[in-house]
């Protein structure tokens, strides 16, 4: 059955929505038949999803239009939330009684974990804002300088502390808890580190991968209430072969005409070089200028367009959506596989009628890591030019500095 | 009661050629004996197993030091082998064969991202390197940048097609057993990696940021051990029963002053203190840097009253080989009290059996992996002159630029430096 949302909730905690085509709890049931196709109740169902995505959309369109800061703000407390869920579900109670302080260790190493990971992601930008005030520039770089030794001595005290706090007979389940922290700081803030570098780069680069999993969802939803037959993967009884292509074909085909949308807005395709919360102007990168595109013979003679305006960044988002569609989904039978194995229904109860907030984020987690290294591997590099890079030596570097470079890359590429 | 230690030694120095290090603990020992009194001090047969200890660390120390004599790349490939045999070890300590008669394919996919690991994070760390070896050939050069330009890329593609392959190997009823070898796998690459990395860097950065905390830790323990054997009476830690607050007080005073003399004579040999910008084997020529050139102290006078001499002479890199000594003495063994803990929390007696007498190489490695990693980021925030924005930009016009533009970037810079120097 699919889980009964008791609606319009929390507009604010929960910006993202995705409406999913499977539950565990059909499974858990007993049900015979759990495709959604079979399901009496899924139109009630379906109307009370709709309003709650509509409210989580609506909130979720506020916070883009009020800016990178805001949506890194948004990025860190659905983190944050999301660390205490997954730091909850494997805790024991009993055990805790006899652990003062466990939790204040658990924290310890989540505020440490912050601090390695978004010192390094802004550091730049934190510089760039600081300029104009010499005292704060100097204790900012100086703080950079020091970052790593700085988290690195905040986690040798927590590895003391754990250490320290080591009790007879309670050594296996204090280790299984330090095991579980580290992945569940790793998982958490892997993927959102690399979520606000990405917003940082362009808004674009942050919500067409978002919107892309979201639609991948919502069309997974609708083509398995409607056509689904047969079941996709055990791990998940509820999703549909049919489910599965249908909202693949419309992923790909959303993700080209969404970027071509995106990309007109200097709003959402401009980087942003520090931490300011003003309006954008930039030169447009040239993978935002439109190109004229001649559709290949192939297509049939009706067709109405013999040219289109295409932007560069569209052939990007095909393999977006390529990914979304196919690979992203993993993330949600990971998460799947992950609840039958320990044997729970929901990572958490946060969000009325559908889970947690690891529940909606699951593959949200491995699209936006993709996003990352996408960006950084095939688009970054070619918005790099000489010209820039010489700027950025004559400005960032001192004299002797410039010179010891100059004689490294001479080196480097063979002149001595 | 300590391992017994018979003739094995002397076979033992083959695969293992890190030194040994005396331990006064023994986590059997503290596992249920009725023994009351299980200090070294009391030991009635310890002097036996204190000559067979020697014995073998006499021949780990003469592998150690043929290998640091021999170079970089082959102090570099015995690490590489030494984390290769650590990581075999754990990962086949929580492992239980029934489950894994029924995975086949299972122990497959530890090694392939255990190789991932090893490319990623290998790759990072002598990317810059492995360009200055390649760069007379134009050839390679253009392969290796291009290489290094989607390292990324690759690494990441290479781990998401083992999540792909873990999830669709789940099988039924074993789902719990599947995601904790999963967890554990990762938790095993981050560890040994991390440090061994680390290792790495230290090493290309010069041999004697390798040397001298390595050694720090070998004499830490062996002195650990001399003084408990000799004063040792109050126990230290209900983790380890057979340490005393005798041995840690005397092995820390002895290590801190050993940092002081050991980074004046390592500090004086080239080879030792030179950092290799490539992938060769041969000698070494450089500058080493202020920091191990020599300095004139005045002693003050109420010291020079006693000493004959009235001034010292001080290398700079002394002054770190402290603070070196410090974390060796104080933090450092708490990496040996996490794996005892973690042995006594899942029942194990040992890592592993690779070394005769002393356990797994694991064993043998705890506490050096956390000296490794401090070492690293000590070097990286206190000692590396502040260059660090010249290695990033290297890095983005490597990645960034192809070779034609490079040489523009290069022509371009000149230009400009000269009418700078000539403006001046």
């Amino acid at each position: 059955m699919e889980e009964e949302s008791n609606v319009t909730s929390s507009p604010s905690t929960r910006l993202r929505h995705r409406k999913r085509s499977s539950t565990t709890e059909a499974v858990l049931d007993g049900n015979p038949s759990p495709l959604l196709v079979n399901d009496q109740n899924k139109y009630k169902s379906f109307m009370v999803r709709t309003y709650s995505t509509i409210w989580m959309i609506g909130g979720f369109v506020m916070v883009v239009y009020m800016g990178h800061l805001y949506i890194t703000a948004m990025v860190l407390v659905i983190q944050i939330f999301m660390a205490k869920e997954l730091f909850n579900l494997l805790r024991k109670a009993p055990e805790d009684k006899c652990l003062p302080g466990i939790k204040h260790l658990n924290w310890h190493f989540f505020f440490t974990a912050m601090l390695f990971v978004y010192g390094r992601i802004l550091s730049q930008r934190l510089a760039n804002t600081v300029t104009a005030d010499q005292f704060l520039y100097r204790l900012v770089s100086g703080l950079i300088k020091y970052h790593m030794a700085i988290c690195y001595f905040l986690y040798i005290i927590g590895f003391m502390w754990f250490i320290l706090t080591l009790k007879k007979k309670m050594y296996k389940y204090q280790f299984g808890q330090y095991a579980w922290t580290h992945m569940i700081l790793i998982v958490v803030f892997t993927q959102s580190s690399f979520t606000v570098a990405n917003i940082f780069e362009g808004i674009f680069w942050f919500l067409l991968p978002a919107s892309l999993i979201i639609i991948n969802d919502i069309f997974a939803y609708i083509f398995g209430f409607f056509f689904g037959r047969t079941p996709l993967i055990k791990l998940s009884p509820k999703k549909t072969w049919e489910g599965f292509i249908g909202a693949s074909v419309t992923t790909i085909i959303s993700a080209f005409f969404l970027a071509n949308i995106m990309g007109r807005f200097p709003w959402l395709t401009c980087p942003r070089q520090d931490l300011s919360t003003g309006w954008l102007q930039c030169d447009a990168d040239p993978l935002f200028k439109p190109e004229p595109f001649t559709l290949p013979a192939w297509i049939p003679g009706w067709f109405p367009w013999k040219e289109m305006e295409v932007l560069p960044v569209q052939w990007h988002a095909l393999c977006l959506g390529l990914f979304a569609s196919i690979i992203a989904p993993f993330g949600g039978f990971f998460a799947s596989g992950f609840k039958r194995a320990f044997k729970i229904k929901d990572f958490g109860d946060s969000i009325p009628g559908h889970g947690g907030i690891t529940d909606r984020m699951d593959c949200q987690m491995v699209m936006a890591v993709f996003a990352y290294i996408y960006l950084q591997s095939f688009i970054v590099s070619q918005s790099v030019s000489v010209d820039k890079i010489l700027d950025q030596i004559l400005t960032n570097l001192t004299l002797e500095e410039q010179q010891a470079l100059f004689t490294r890359l001479g080196q480097m590429i063979g002149y001595s | 009661m300590h391992k017994e230690n018979t003739g094995d030694a002397p076979s033992a120095h083959t695969p293992r050629v890190r030194h040994h290090r005396k331990r006064n603990t023994d986590v059997v020992a503290g596992a249920g004996k009725p023994n009351g009194s299980h200090l070294l001090v009391n030991d009635s047969s310890k002097y036996k197993s204190f000559l067979v200890r020697a014995y073998s660390t006499v021949w780990m120390i003469g592998g150690f030091a043929l290998i640091v004599y021999l170079g970089h790349l082959y102090i570099t490939a015995m690490v590489v082998v030494i984390q290769i045999f650590m990581a075999r070890e754990l990962f086949n300590l929580l492992r239980k064969t029934h489950e894994d008669k029924q995975l086949p394919g299972f122990r497959l996919l530890n090694w392939h991202f255990f190789f991932t690991a090893m490319l990623f994070v290998y790759g990072r760390i002598l990317s810059q390197r492995l360009v200055n070896t390649v760069t007379p050939d134009k050839v390679l050069y253009r392969l290796v940048t291009s290489l290094i330009k989607y390292h990324m890329a690759i690494c990441y593609s290479l781990y998401i097609s083992g999540f792909v392959w873990f999830i669709l190997t789940l099988k039924k009823k074993m789902y719990k057993y599947q995601f904790s070898q999963y967890a554990w796998t990762h938790m095993i690459l981050i560890v040994v990696f991390t440090q061994s990395s680390f290792t790495v860097a230290n090493i290309f950065e010069g041999i004697f940021w390798f040397l001298l905390p390595a050694s720090l830790i070998v004499i830490n323990d062996i002195f650990a051990y001399i003084c408990g054997f000799f004063f040792g009476r109050t126990p230290l830690i209900k983790l380890s029963p057979k340490k005393t607050w005798e041995g840690f007080i005397g092995a820390s005073i002895t290590t801190m002053i050993s940092a002081f003399l050991l980074a004046d004579i390592m500090g004086r040999f080239l080879w030792l203190t030179c950092p290799r910008e490539d992938l060769s084997t041969g000698w070494l020529q450089c500058d080493p840097g202020p920091l191990f050139k020599q300095e004139t102290h005045a002693l003050p006078g109420w010291i020079s009253n006693w000493l004959p001499w009235k001034e010292i002479y001080v290398l700079p890199v002394q002054w770190h080989a402290l603070c070196l000594g410090l974390f060796a003495s104080i933090i450092a063994p708490f990496g040996g009290f996490f794996a005892s803990g973690f042995k006594r929390a899942f029942k194990v007696k040992d890592f592993g059996d690779s070394i005769p007498g002393h356990g797994g190489i694991t064993d043998r490695m705890d506490c050096q992996m956390v000296m490794a990693v401090f070492a690293y980021i000590y070097h990286q925030s206190f000692v590396v002159p502040e260059s660090l924005s010249v290695d990033k930009l290297l890095d983005q016009i490597i990645t960034n630029l192809t070779l034609e533009e490079q040489q523009a970037l290069f022509m371009k810079l000149g230009q400009v430096l000269q009418e700078k120097v000539i403006g001046s």
